[in-house]
C-alpha cells in the first residue's frame, strides 16, 4: 500500500499550498492538524491553570486550620478546578487528538466539516475566558462545586453564576459541533475498503464518544437553562418553595454527568488499545469484543446515573435497580482490561514512555475501577458517599485514566507531529515522577475518606492530618512534574533526532504510512484498504511479520 | 528506682503510639450499630474480592512485564482471539457480581425499614448548623459548632474534637429505635454519623427517613457531607447516646428549660443584659457571615458596622432578622431563635462596634412585631 501522495487525476486540486503566515494561520485555519494542535495547546494551558488551583487546595489542606485561603475562596478553587479539568483540559485534549489522528487513521484528507471545526475550537477560549473572569467579579466565581447542585447554585449563588451558565452553553455548543464533525468524518471519509471493523480502536471509541456527547450535552444545556430561568425569570424548576424539586436538578445533571465520565475515558481506552499492541509487538487481543465492550459501556452509562444519588432518598426499588445496573459496568470494563493483559501476554515487550504510561493506565485505572465497584454497593456507598474515598476513586480513573492516556498518546504520536523523537530519558523521568506523585497524592485519600473525612472542606480534624500532608506532598510533586512535560514537548518541537515515518517497530496503522512530520495535507488521494483482511483488525497499513 | 524511667518511657511511647495509630487510620470503623457492622462486613467482603481479582490480573501483567520483555523474547506470539476464554471472563465476573449483590440487597432492605420507631426526631439542616426537634415532646434546639475561631485561625492549640464539637448534641436513648426525619431550610445538606452508618441528604421541601438503634451509650461524631456553602466544613453532627433513665432525665430538663425561656420573654430587660446575651447569640448565629467585628465580607455578606439597617429604622432591622432576605444567604431567624434571643441580638447589633444608637429592642417588641405580621396575613 502506497504512502506516496498521488497528484495525478486531480487536476483541479493539485495546487498544494502550505499553511498561511502569521496570526491568520491560526485564526482562520481549517486544517485538521493546525486545529488539533490548537486544541492540544489549549488543553495543556487549562491543565496548568486547573492544576495550579489544585495546588492551592492542597496547600490549604497541608495542615489542619485555615492558613492560606478563606472557605469562600476555597470553594471557588474546588469548583473551578473541577470545571477547568473536565471541560478545559481532558475533553479538549481528546478532541485535539481526534482532530490530528482520526483523518490520519482512516485515510481522510481532513475532517468532514473544516470550517465548523475552526468555530468549535475558537468558542473554547471565549467560554473559558468568561468562566475564569468570574473569579474577579464582585462576589467571586462559582463556589458550588463542579456538580453545581441547586439551590446552592441558584438562589444562593454569587451573581457571577449567569456568566458561568453562558460559559457552559458555549462549551456545550463547541462539544456538540466537535462531535458532529467526528461522526461525519468517520462515517463518510474512510478510505475505500476501510470497513468499520478495520478501524483502529481509537476511531471506534471516538465514534461512540461522539454519540454520547450529542446525547448528553443538550441535557447539560437544558439543566443550566432551567437554572437561568429560576434565577432571572421567576420559575421554580429547582425551588421547593415554588413547587419545584431540588432533586430534579440532580437527576438531570447526572443524566448528563455519568455519560460525561465515559466521554472522558473512552478515547483513552482507544489510544491505549493502539499503544499496548505496538510495544508488545503483538496484535490487539479480542478486537471485536473491545468494540462491543465499548458499546456496552456507552449503553450502560445512560442507565446508572442515580448511583451518584444513593443518599438523596430514592425508593428501595430504584436504589436496587441503579445498584445492579452500576455493578454490570464491571463486566465490559473487565473484558477490556483482560484483553489488554492478554495482548501483553507472550509479547515481546519494551517500555518506552508511551508504553509506561499505557501500562500504568491499565493498572491504576483498574484500581479506580475496583473502588468504583465498591461505590456501586448502595449500603456501603452510604459510608463512602461525598467523602475523600470518592475523591480518591474519581482521581484514580481520571488522572491515570484520562490524563495518563493523553500523555501516552502524546509521546506515541509526538514523532509524527513534530518529525523529531522526544527525549526518552526525560520522558521516563516525567513518567516516574508523575506515577509516584500521583499515587502519593491520591492513594491516601482512600484512607482519610474511609476514616470519615468529607470532601469539599477547607479544614479538618487532626485525625486526618497525617495522610493529608502526604497527599499534599504527592500533589506538589505531580504538579511540578508537568512543567517537565512542557519542556520535553518544546524540546521535541525545536529539534532532536529526526523521526522516521514509523518510529515504533511494532506500531500499525495508516498514520505511520505518511512521513514524519506529517505533511500539511495528507491522503488527498485515499489509500486503498481492500487488501487488508478484517482478521487483522484495527491495523491498517503494512503488517509487521 | 532504676526501673522508673523505663516504665515512664513505655507509657509515653504507648501514648504516642496510640495517638499515632488513630491518625494513621486506613479503614472504615465497624461502628456502633447492627447496620454499621453489616455495612462494614459488606465493605470488607467486596474489598477482599477486589484484592483477589487485583492480585490475579496484576500478577499476570507483571509476569508478562518481567518474562516477556524483548530482551528475553525476540519474537512475540501472534494469537489475538480465543472465544472460549472471552466467554469465560465475561461469565465469571457476572457470577461474582451476583454473589456481591445478594448480601448488599439484604442489608439495603434492612436499612430501608424505618417502621416501628420508639423515638422520632426531625433533623433540619440550616446554613451552617443542625436543628433537632423531638416530635411529640415539645423539645427543639439548634446544634452549633463550638470550636473557637482562634483554633481555626491557628492562634490557639487545637483541641481533640477540633471541628467535631457542638454546644448541644442530639441526645438519643440507647437500645431504642430512633427514626430521623431529615429535611433542610435553605440548601441541601447531608446528615452523617459514620459510627451509625447513617447518611441521608437534607433537602429543602423533602422529608427523608432514616433510623438507628445504638446499643451502647457514648458520643458519636460526624459532619455535614453535602457542599452547602461557605461553612460546609464547619457544621458537625454530634450524637450523645444516653441510657434510658439518663435520657428521660435529660428530656425532663429540656422541657423545664423551654418553660423558662417563655418566662424570660416577659421579664424587664436592661440594655446591658440584652447586649451581653446578644453578643453570645451573635457569635453563634451571625458572626460566620457578618464577622466578629461586624465588618462582613462584602458584597456577599454586608457589613453591619455602621450599616443603614443596624443604625436606622428599628422595625426594618427586626424585619430583616425575623424574615431574612429572600434570594440571599440571609436566613429568616424568626423561627430559629426565641423572642429573647432575637431581641438580644438586634440590641447588640445596634450598640456594638460603634453603632452607638443606645436603642433597645425588648422581647416584647419582637413578639408584637411577629403578632402584627401574623394578623396581616
Amino acid at each position: 500500500m502506497s504512502a506516496v501522495i498521488d497528484d495525478h487525476g486531480h487536476a483541479g486540486h493539485d495546487h498544494h499550498h502550505g499553511p498561511a503566515k502569521g496570526l491568520s494561520r491560526w485564526l482562520l485555519t481549517t486544517n485538521h492538524k493546525d486545529i488539533g494542535s490548537m486544541y492540544l495547546w489549549f488543553s495543556f494551558c487549562a491543565f496548568l491553570l486547573g492544576g495550579s488551583m489544585a495546588m492551592v487546595i492542597r496547600a490549604e489542606l497541608f495542615q489542619p486550620g485555615l492558613q492560606i485561603v478563606q472557605p469562600e475562596f476555597f470553594n471557588q478553587m474546588t469548583t473551578m478546578h473541577g470545571l477547568i479539568m473536565v471541560f478545559g483540559a481532558v475533553m479538549p485534549a481528546f478532541v485535539g487528538l481526534a482532530n490530528w489522528m482520526i483523518p490520519l487513521m482512516i485515510g481522510a484528507p481532513d475532517m468532514a466539516l473544516p470550517r465548523m471545526n475552526n468555530f468549535s475550537f475558537w468558542l473554547l477560549p471565549a467560554a473559558f475566558g468568561l468562566l475564569v473572569s468570574t473569579l474577579f467579579m464582585e462576589g467571586g466565581g462559582p463556589n458550588f462545586g463542579w456538580t453545581f447542585y441547586a439551590p446552592l447554585s441558584t438562589t444562593y449563588a454569587p451573581e457571577s453564576v449567569t456568566f458561568f451558565i453562558f460559559a457552559i452553553h458555549l462549551m456545550g455548543i463547541s462539544s456538540i459541533m466537535g462531535a458532529i464533525n467526528v461522526i461525519a468524518t468517520i462515517l463518510n471519509l474512510r478510505a475505500p475498503g476501510m470497513t468499520l471493523m478495520k478501524m483502529p480502536l481509537f476511531v471506534w471509541t471516538w465514534l461512540i464518544t461522539a454519540f454520547l456527547l450529542i446525547a448528553v450535552m443538550p441535557v447539560l444545556a437544558g439543566v443550566v437553562t432551567m437554572m437561568l430561568m429560576d434565577i432571572h425569570f421567576g420559575t421554580s424548576f429547582f425551588s421547593a418553595a415554588g413547587g419545584g424539586d431540588p432533586v430534579l436538578f440532580q437527576h438531570v445533571f447526572w443524566f448528563f454527568g455519568h455519560p460525561e465520565v465515559y466521554i472522558m475515558i473512552l478515547p483513552a481506552f482507544g489510544a491505549v488499545s493502539s499503544i499496548i499492541p505496538a510495544f508488545s509487538r503483538k496484535p490487539l487481543f479480542g478486537y471485536t469484543s473491545m468494540v462491543y465492550a465499548t458499546g456496552a459501556i456507552a449503553f450502560l452509562s445512560f442507565i446508572v446515573w442515580a448511583h451518584h444519588m444513593f443518599t438523596v432518598g430514592i425508593p428501595l426499588t430504584g436504589e436496587l435497580f441503579f445498584m445492579y445496573a452500576t455493578m454490570l459496568i464491571a463486566v465490559p470494563t473487565g473484558v477490556k482490561v483482560f484483553n489488554w493483559v492478554s495482548t501483553m501476554w507472550r509479547g515481546s515487550l519494551t517500555f518506552e514512555a508511551p508504553m509506561l504510561f499505557a501500562v500504568a493506565f491499565v493498572i491504576l485505572f483498574t484500581i479506580g475501577g475496583f473502588s468504583g465497584l465498591m461505590l456501586a454497593i448502595a449500603p456501603a456507598d452510604f459510608q463512602y458517599h461525598d467523602t475523600y474515598f470518592v475523591v480518591a476513586h474519581f482521581h484514580y480513573v481520571l488522572v491515570p485514566g484520562a490524563i495518563f492516556g493523553i500523555f501516552a498518546s502524546a509521546y506515541y504520536w509526538l514523532p509524527k507531529w513534530t518529525g523529531h523523537m522526544y527525549d526518552e530519558t526525560l520522558a521516563k523521568l516525567h513518567f516516574w515522577m508523575s506515577f509516584i506523585g500521583m499515587n502519593l497524592a491520591f492513594f491516601p485519600m482512600h484512607f482519610v475518606g474511609l476514616a470519615g473525612m468529607p470532601r469539599r472542606i477547607p479544614d479538618y480534624n487532626m485525625m486526618f492530618a497525617n495522610f493529608n500532608m502526604v497527599s499534599s506532598v504527592g500533589a506538589f510533586m505531580f504538579g511540578a512534574t508537568q512543567l517537565l512535560f512542557l519542556f520535553i514537548v518544546i524540546k521535541c518541537i525545536r529539534g532532536g533526532e529526526p523521526a522516521p515515518a514509523k518510529p515504533w517497530d511494532g506500531a500499525e496503522g495508516l498514520e505511520w504510512s505518511v512521513p514524519s512530520p506529517a505533511p500539511y495535507h495528507t491522503f488527498q488521494t485515499p489509500p486503498d484498504m481492500s487488501d487488508v483482511h478484517e482478521h487483522r483488525k484495527g491495523t491498517g497499513g503494512e503488517l509487521t511479520p | 528506682m532504676s526501673r522508673h524511667p523505663c516504665i515512664w518511657m513505655g507509657l509515653g511511647l504507648s501514648a504516642i503510639f496510640g495517638q499515632a495509630q488513630a491518625a494513621w487510620d486506613v479503614n472504615m470503623r465497624s461502628g456502633a450499630t447492627d447496620v454499621s457492622r453489616s455495612v462494614f462486613d459488606l465493605h470488607m467482603t467486596i474489598f477482599w474480592i477486589c484484592v483477589v481479582i487485583g492480585v490475579l490480573v496484576f500478577g499476570v501483567m507483571i509476569w508478562s512485564m518481567v518474562a516477556h520483555r524483548r530482551s528475553k523474547r525476540q519474537h512475540s506470539a501472534h494469537f489475538h482471539e480465543n472465544t472460549r476464554v472471552e466467554v469465560l471472563w465475561t461469565v465469571i465476573p457476572l457470577l461474582i457480581l451476583v454473589g456481591m449483590a445478594i448480601p448488599a440487597t439484604r442489608t439495603l432492605i434492612h436499612i430501608y425499614d424505618s417502621s416501628e420507631s420508639d423515638v422520632d426526631v426531625q433533623i433540619t439542616g440550616y446554613q451552617w448548623k443542625w436543628h433537632y426537634k423531638y416530635l411529640g415532646e415539645d423539645v427543639e434546639f439548634f446544634s452549633n459548632l463550638t470550636t473557637p475561631r482562634e483554633q481555626i485561625n491557628n492562634q490557639a492549640p487545637k483541641g481533640e474534637n477540633y471541628l467535631l464539637e457542638v454546644d448541644e448534641p442530639l441526645v438519643i436513648p440507647a437500645g431504642a429505635k430512633v427514626r430521623f426525619l431529615i429535611t433542610a431550610a435553605d440548601v441541601i445538606h447531608s446528615w452523617w454519623v459514620p459510627d451509625l452508618a447513617v447518611k441521608k441528604d437534607a433537602i429543602p421541601g423533602f422529608i427523608n427517613e432514616s433510623w438507628t438503634r445504638v446499643e451502647e451509650p457514648g458520643i458519636y461524631r460526624g459532619q455535614c457531607t453535602e457542599l452547602c456553602g461557605k461553612d460546609h466544613g464547619f457544621m458537625p453532627v454530634v450524637v450523645e447516646v444516653k441510657s434510658a433513665e439518663d435520657y428521660a432525665a435529660w428530656l425532663g430538663e429540656k422541657k423545664a428549660e423551654a418553660a423558662k425561656v417563655a418566662e424570660l420573654t416577659s421579664k424587664d430587660w436592661t440594655l446591658a443584659e440584652l447586649t451581653e446575651r446578644g453578643e453570645k447569640i451573635y457569635q453563634t448565629s451571625c458572626a460566620s457571615c457578618h464577622q466578629v467585628g461586624g465588618e462582613g465580607i462584602p458584597p456577599m455578606f454586608p457589613a453591619l458596622k455602621g450599616s443603614a439597617i443596624a443604625t436606622g429604622d428599628i422595625e426594618a432591622h427586626i424585619n430583616i432578622v425575623v424574615n431574612g432576605k429572600p434570594g440571599t444567604a440571609m436566613a429568616a431567624f424568626g423561627k430559629q431563635l426565641s423572642e429573647v434571643d432575637l431581641a438580644a441580638v438586634i440590641t447588640y447589633e445596634r450598640n456594638a462596634w460603634g453603632n452607638e444608637t443606645g436603642e433597645m429592642v425588648t422581647p416584647k417588641d419582637v413578639l408584637d412585631f411577629k403578632q402584627a405580621e401574623e394578623a396581616t396575613q
